[in-house]
């Protein structure tokens, strides 16, 4: 401002362009802050597959392991259970698996590359609880007088069968997620990798 | 009122007075004063409902100065110790047992969170009464809507740091919230964390929010508050305006200065309130399970989720519209409307000046549909609650659903029910006995 009291247009613009060029590189300087919020190298290499030995899991039976700090599920089907998963087509919501939540060697009808053995990451798609075993059919567990046996998240009520797939009009989205695996001899599972020798 | 102009305090010679005069005339000390105190006029009528913001600041104290205390021995740290406990997790038992007063001071905190939502729902129910959020006060209502979302935010990151198993898991489904998102959610949530699953940059992080960033802007919403407040005057149970009345002083008639009359009626309410809180925090400190939930005793295990887990109380109104939610509209999942539903929920509070057009504020001078809409409003508030700490069942879905509907209908529908009442003629005084 001059002392006439005019507005000094020059400057004006001059201030402008200060204020655009200051604002910009408060901007910049987000960046940092912002990108120390995502996961770190540490966390980011960290998740190495796990080996798993299934010789003691017997028929029925169901182990859990962590992988990248999730529980991952190993279910030894019996005969019964893998009977179940036809009768259910109709009343799960993605009876073919076609939702991208299994690598393309599990997208099958039991879901598994083994039919009895299942491996399935243990984290209901809904918002991220880890639903409990309900295997007995009927209410004995305290479920509906229907139910063939399965799981269901305590958070929310969603419902998976044997295959870990979920229930029509449930709140959880799509399947439980199966990950890369692949077996290195009979009993033996890598979980994280799926090429032998990687 | 706060914002008149105050003469400098003038000394009478004595070594007091000069020292306030030399102070006074480089800081406001003296116009503070009286602006916010003994010079700040108050409707005269202020019945029970005015106690619960007094109490709220109380709480605020109480909290920040307990959680300074508790910082002084908390590790927030989710590694296992030598015994396989989580360290986070280890230091609260250590506070608990091996802290001289650390138990006294760990339940003052978690009582006094519960207790500060006891408190803010009354003082917001008490603006709900009186039409406390009406014209010219939307900017104090609107500031105490951001104390709200802060307050709970705030309570939210702190109930992961004890790293007990409804920590974990309660964090965990409310991240997952965010990842409901269209588009940006996985990478929303993912920020959040710090991590792929809720760990020890989580907790770090969270326990940076809970004891620097909320409550730097918490107390200065809090100050908003009471400077906007201050600068229009407090309503009253009559919802008349005490400015439209003054003596030749240019003083409310019905006003009376906030120092001493009300300090001193406050005080009334601390020793009632602080009778109350004892009690709680001597003979039921984790409130029945609610205030404090059971399967917080276990530390946090990433590998199994409790078999019911349910937020804390003050949460469970919100979670049960979440959880209300099952059908999917427009391509997108029912996850995302339960988030939408839930965030709406509490947000919508904010628009409230502005859905009511009733012609006058208090509910002493409106009519049976509004007694009726804030009756079943309450109502469904407390079932909402209730079947928040349920687990999921077919019955309390179809119920919370019913209730959801009305929560929603109570304010998208206040325009019309607002005008459509029957109203009393409201008084040129405030009534008072």
């Amino acid at each position: 401002m001059s002392n006439q009291g005019k507005v000094d247009c020059g400057r004006r613009r001059l201030i402008v362009a200060t204020a655009a060029v200051g604002g910009a590189g408060a901007v910049a300087a987000l960046v940092p802050f912002v990108s120390s919020l995502l996961p770190s190298e540490r966390a980011k290499a960290a998740g190495a597959p796990v080996e798993v030995d299934i010789g003691k899991l017997e028929p029925g039976q169901m182990m859990t392991v962590e992988w990248r700090g999730k529980p991952v599920w190993i279910i030894n089907r019996t005969k019964d259970m893998l009977d179940t998963l036809p009768k259910l087509a109709d009343q799960v919501a993605d009876p073919k698996s076609e939702k991208n939540q299994q690598p393309a060697y599990a997208q099958n009808d039991t879901r598994s590359i083994k039919p009895e053995i299942m491996v399935v990451v243990g984290i209901c798609t809904h918002l991220g609880c880890s639903p409990s075993s309900k295997f007995k059919a009927g209410a004995e567990e305290g479920m509906a007088g229907d139910w063939l046996g399965g799981f269901l998240c305590p958070c929310h009520g969603s419902t998976f069968d044997f295959a870990g797939r979920v229930f029509k009009a449930k709140p959880a989205p799509t399947n439980l997620e199966v990950p890369p695996h692949v077996y290195l001899a009979d009993t033996r599972i890598l979980i994280g990798d799926d090429k032998k020798g990687a | 009122m706060a914002g008149g102009t105050f003469e400098k305090y003038k000394s009478d010679g004595s070594l007091g007075g000069n020292v306030l005069e030399w102070v006074d005339a480089r800081f406001p000390a003296t116009s503070m004063w009286k602006g916010h105190l003994s010079e700040y006029y108050c409707p005269k009528n202020f019945n029970f409902w005015y106690f619960f913001g007094s109490l709220a600041l109380l709480v605020l104290v109480i909290q920040i100065v307990t959680g300074i205390f508790l910082v002084m021995h908390y590790k927030p740290d989710a590694a296992l110790n030598a015994n396989g406990v989580p360290v986070a997790f280890a230091s609260v038992e250590y506070i608990m047992r091996d802290v001289a007063g650390g138990w006294l001071i760990r339940y003052m905190h978690s009582t006094g969170a519960s207790a500060f939502f006891i408190v803010v729902y009354m003082h917001m129910f008490r603006g709900l009464l009186y039409g406390s959020y009406r014209k010219p006060r939307e900017l104090t209502w609107l500031f105490g809507v951001g104390i709200f979302l802060v307050l709970m935010g705030e309570a939210f990151f702190g109930y992961l740091l004890p790293w007990g198993q409804m920590s974990y898991w309660g964090a965990q489904v409310i991240v997952n919230l965010f990842s409901a998102i269209p588009v940006i959610g996985s990478d929303l949530s993912l920020i959040i964390r710090g991590d792929f699953v809720v760990g020890d940059a989580t907790l770090n992080r969270f326990f940076s929010f809970h004891v620097i960033a909320f409550p730097l802007v918490l107390i200065g919403l809090v100050a908003a508050h009471i400077l906007a407040l201050h600068e229009t005057g407090s309503n009253n149970p009559d919802g008349i305006d005490i400015k439209e009345k003054k003596d030749e002083k240019g003083i409310p008639l019905d006003g009376i200065p906030f120092h001493p009359y009300y300090t001193v009626k406050d005080i009334v309410g601390v020793v009632v309130f602080l009778m109350v809180f004892s009690a709680v925090l001597f003979f039921a400190p984790e409130g029945g399970g609610y205030f404090l939930e059971t399967p917080n005793f276990y530390p946090a295990d990433p590998l199994k989720t409790p078999p019911h887990i349910a937020p804390v109380w003050y949460f469970t109104p919100f979670y049960s519209i979440l959880r209300a939610m099952v059908w999917n509209f427009f391509g997108l999942d029912a996850k995302f409307w339960g988030v939408v539903a839930m965030g709406a929920s509490v947000v919508i509070f904010a628009f409230l000046p502005w859905l009511d057009r009733s012609p006058v504020r208090s509910i002493r001078y409106r009519g049976p549909i509004t007694k009726v809409m804030i009756t079943i409003f309450v109502i469904c508030f407390f079932i909402l609650g209730y079947l928040g700490t349920l687990s999921p069942s077919p019955m309390g879905e179809l119920v919370s659903q019913v209730c959801t509907v009305f929560y929603f209908g109570f304010f998208l529908g206040m325009p019309w029910w607002s005008r459509m009442d029957k109203f009393k003629p409201v008084p040129e005084r405030v009534t008072f006995k």
